[in-house]
């Protein structure tokens, strides 16, 4: 079995300038083990201080949210392209922010 | 693509790293969003009642608090809407300080999408893009494609594919390239987010978000101006994306700061609106809940779509800390509410304000509100643009010709009010 995955521009520096790549990962906890090996500054960035992956970082599974899918238990399909966006949601924002 | 202002920069939320100016929406370091900050120690004394009083009727009596590049000359007279007391919709809901702030006669495209499409465009143009873009549930397709229109920009528009076909067209006639998404508002901005990465283009809300984003205070500037510098004690907002409502506090907040207002013993409270069928931020604030659970939108509201809204949690914060409250209403209540207002004030909005509308008449039902504080509700949308939402609720009415005779016309309101009248009593009918 092989997944596509789909990084944004603002993740390459930490992947050799790599914005696709075949991964074998089964689900996206394990996809993310899979980066601490391969590419550790990413899953630094991409993580926060727990572990987690961080709140603003939305995962999509073909074109559906991975949330929808069922999170971290959905398991991966033959031919699934995961993409990841940094932006589409928002942590919670300081007092003054707009 | 830089440039630099004494006035104002990027920085980041998490981390409080600058960034200048330039067309970047996220931390390149922590992915956290990026904002405008502004040195408004600077503009004390400078953005004064008097000062603003000498500007043009139009948003730009704001720029100082505005993130305009310098030099900037400000071509259309967006925004400066009406805010009316509404004492007939009032009388009907319970409510005895009632103001509508209406950006249904919003220019150019009659949204209150043009405030924010103004600003960003005036960083697209510093910038140097010369194509320009958005996702869009409608509104915002039309100000973009009038504003770059105008300004001789081009323009790339996406929209999910089951739009109404007015804020279709409202898009096409501008002659902006619209393109239909088959997927909901979430799939089409996940779609813009991968194109603003690949193409030098500038999104106005993805790529210029931060600055696009604060051309929505302006309607907070206006409602305490046009209060006579004041603020109301509570405010209505639509939530979409969740945006709107939190610049308007952070308006409020720059005017108690300057002094241009006085901070009230209680803090603005913020209620905000949406659709049952859309409901990701009023469901957080029902549950009291940190966190977003996205939905799968089904409503007629269709610009207030957005399953997975960007500023939604902090959105739900916000509300909550003040005080205020979150309500959603189903489609049918939505129709009702666009009647409401349109029956007693003469202002037609599209379903967004029927949410709002709707949901204000449920606050004052609740107790949310007390009859006697001053409430602003905040109709962002005209009625035009969405009139099949209206399809079907005037069938019932007698749509019959009658002959241009005098008697024809008296004997025709005789049937409508019911009155007896001599045909239909020879017919044996009443």
């Amino acid at each position: 079995m092989s997944i596509k995955v789909v990084l944004p521009t603002a993740f390459t520096r930490h992947t050799d300038g790599r914005k696709q790549f075949d991964s074998a990962a089964q689900n996206l906890p394990a996809l993310l083990s899979e980066f601490d090996q391969t590419f550790p500054a990413l899953s630094t960035q991409i993580r926060d201080e727990n572990g987690k992956l961080r709140k603003f970082i939305n995962i999509y599974i073909n074109d559906e949210d991975i949330r929808f899918l069922g999170g971290d238990a959905y398991a991966f399909q033959d031919g699934d392209e995961i993409t990841a966006h940094p932006l589409d949601r928002r942590r919670q924002l300081l007092e003054f922010a707009p | 693509m830089d440039y630099s202002s004494t006035n104002y920069e990027l920085a980041c939320n998490e981390c409080g790293k600058r960034f200048g100016n330039r067309p970047l929406s996220a931390c390149p370091d922590c992915l956290a969003p990026l904002e405008i900050v502004y040195d408004l120690l600077s503009a004390k004394g400078v953005f004064t009642r008097d000062s603003i009083a000498r500007g043009p009727a139009s948003i730009w009596r704001y720029a100082r608090l505005l993130p305009v590049p310098e030099g900037f000359q400000p071509d259309l007279p967006v925004g400066f809407t009406p805010l009316i007391h509404a004492s007939r919709l009032g009388a009907r809901i319970g409510a005895s300080s009632l103001y509508v702030k209406n950006d249904a006669v919003c220019f150019p495209t009659l949204s209150f999408k043009d405030r924010v499409v103004a600003v960003a465009l005036a960083n697209a143009q510093k910038f140097g893009f010369d194509t320009v873009g958005c996702s869009s549930t409608g509104n915002l397709a039309n100000a973009v494609a009038a504003q770059s229109a105008r300004l001789g920009l081009k323009a790339c528009i996406l929209v999910p594919a089951d739009l109404e076909p007015a804020k279709i067209l409202n898009t096409l006639v501008y002659g902006a390239r619209l393109i239909r998404i088959d997927g909901n508002y979430d799939h089409v901005n996940r779609l813009c987010i991968q194109i603003a990465d690949e193409y030098n283009w500038g999104f106005v809300n993805v790529n210029l978000r931060p600055y696009y984003a604060e051309g929505s205070k302006t309607v907070g500037y206006e409602i305490a101006e046009q209060l006579g510098w004041r603020l109301p004690d509570n405010v209505v907002v639509p939530m979409a994306g969740g945006s709107l409502i939190r610049k308007i506090r952070k308006a409020f907040q720059e005017l108690i700061f300057l002094g241009l207002v006085k901070k009230p013993v209680r803090p603005v409270r913020f209620f905000g609106a949406q659709a049952s069928g859309c409901s990701p931020i009023s469901t957080a604030v029902k549950d009291g809940a940190e966190d977003i659970i996205p939905q799968r939108p089904n409503t007629i509201a269709r610009s207030l779509a957005i399953g997975n809204p960007a500023d939604g949690p902090a959105a739900a914060k916000m509300i909550l800390q003040d005080g205020g409250w979150a309500e959603d209403v189903s489609d049918v209540e939505i129709v009702s509410g666009i009647q409401e207002l349109a029956e007693t004030e003469g202002i037609f909005t599209e379903t967004a304000g029927g949410v709002t509308t709707a949901v204000t008449a449920r606050l004052f039902a609740d107790g949310r509100i007390a009859p006697g504080e001053t409430t602003v509700i905040c109709i962002t949308g005209n009625g035009l643009k969405t009139t099949d939402a209206l399809a079907g609720s005037y069938n019932h009415i007698d749509a019959r010709a009658i002959r241009p005779r005098l008697a024809d016309f008296d004997a025709y309101l005789r049937s409508l009010d019911g009155a007896p009248e001599p045909e239909l009593i020879a017919a044996g009918e009443r």
